[in-house]
């Protein structure tokens, strides 16, 4: 029960979100107060959290990093139609993360993808501190 | 336009050569601009241009767009799920401009446009070895050989095969 509310609350801010553009410091923000909420124990997102989970399968073929490759400031390849994709590091391309509705459509087609469910907020708070971590 | 024709019917065997020329160079011409596909929309070339070239919607039948927009969180092995309003405006441009006539026939009920008997037969020359090729991979990759993919220009024209 407590989780629907919490998860209708995240979409109804998200869907606010929407009508304006967000900077990825941002996202991280609205991540990190659903994470508070639902993560016991909760103790800040961790970017070297973040790029074991990135770069490791979870149970299927693929893991983050086979379409977004090793290194999320290079562009990347769709490892089945080998569509160019541009760098997922908002470092590297400042169009990323700034769009919250999009930042989370991908995240719930890509986590099915990869690890066969939803990724839980922390996983995703710490995928972007990894993201938004590496250098130039 | 008839009289111009005349005159160079009249004018001998190598006018009459020439104009045949023309008459069939048009006809290629006409050919051709019908794989040519220019009918877009914003949702779809960002929504459907994400993971791979945007398929232009004359290329299946009806019914077949219908299919696959009714299972997009199962699309090919991949999640490819839309929330309902781009659900619904996708699906309004693919059915109206879906194929018609004799290519839909030909494009039978198949989800795949790899699949169908007119991709088949346009095909049918590209040897297995080229399928296999690591710069092509799936032949749903169309824009590894039709360079002019992106613009929906599949015209025979624009066709380089990698080897
Ligand atoms: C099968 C290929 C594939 C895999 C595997 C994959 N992605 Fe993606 N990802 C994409 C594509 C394609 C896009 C959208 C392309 C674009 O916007 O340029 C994308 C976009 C994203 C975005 C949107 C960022 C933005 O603001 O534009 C995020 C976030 C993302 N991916 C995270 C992940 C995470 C986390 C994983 C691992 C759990 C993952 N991806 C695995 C293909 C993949
Ligand atoms: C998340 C990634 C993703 C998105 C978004 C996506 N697709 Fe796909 N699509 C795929 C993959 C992967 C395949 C299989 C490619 C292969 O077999 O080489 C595919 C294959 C297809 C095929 C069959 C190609 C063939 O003839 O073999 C069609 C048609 C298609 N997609 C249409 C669409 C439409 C329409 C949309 C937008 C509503 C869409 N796709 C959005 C990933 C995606
Ligand atoms: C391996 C290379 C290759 C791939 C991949 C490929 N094609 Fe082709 N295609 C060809 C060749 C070669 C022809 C024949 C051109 C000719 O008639 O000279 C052709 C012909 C066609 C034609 C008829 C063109 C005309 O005017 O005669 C269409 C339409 C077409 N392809 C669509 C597609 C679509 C859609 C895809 C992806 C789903 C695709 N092709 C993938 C190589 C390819």
């Amino acid at each position: 029960m407590r989780k629907v509310g919490i998860g209708q609350a995240l979409l109804a801010a998200l869907w606010m979100a929407a009508a304006s553009a967000a900077s990825p410091t941002e996202v991280q923000r609205s991540l990190e107060q659903t994470a508070r909420a639902t993560t016991p124990g909760f103790a800040g997102f961790s970017a070297h959290r973040g790029e074991k989970f990135f770069k490791s399968t979870h149970g299927g073929e693929w893991s983050c990093a086979s379409c977004h490759t090793q290194d999320p400031r290079a562009s990347g390849r769709h490892a089945k139609t080998e569509k160019e994709i541009r760098p997922l590091s908002p470092v590297a391309d400042p169009r990323r993360f700034t769009d919250p509705a999009k930042v989370e459509k991908w995240f719930r087609r890509n986590c099915n993808d990869v690890v066969g469910r939803a990724c839980t907020p922390l996983e995703k708070g710490d995928v972007l501190a990894y993201v938004m971590s590496v250098r130039k | 336009m008839k009289r111009t024709a005349n005159q160079w019917i009249h004018g001998g065997p190598i006018a009459t050569a020439l104009l045949l020329l023309v008459l069939a160079g048009h006809v290629r011409v006409a050919g051709a601009d019908d794989d040519r596909f220019t009918a877009s929309n914003e949702k779809w070339r960002a929504e459907c241009g994400s993971c791979h070239v945007a398929y232009p919607p004359q290329l299946l039948a009806e019914e077949s767009w219908q299919k696959l927009m009714s299972g997009l969180d199962k699309h090919f092995g991949t999640d490819a799920s839309l929330d309902a309003v781009a659900a619904v405006e996708i699906g309004a441009f693919l059915t109206e401009n879906a194929a018609r006539g004799k290519r839909a026939w030909r494009a039978g009920s198949a989800l795949r446009i790899t699949e169908t008997a007119w991709f088949r037969k346009e095909h049918r020359k590209v040897s297995a070895a080229t399928w296999k090729n690591s710069k092509v991979k799936s032949p749903a990759n169309c824009s590894a050989c039709h360079t002019g993919a992106e613009r929906g220009d599949y015209s025979e024209h624009s066709v380089s095969v990698p080897r």
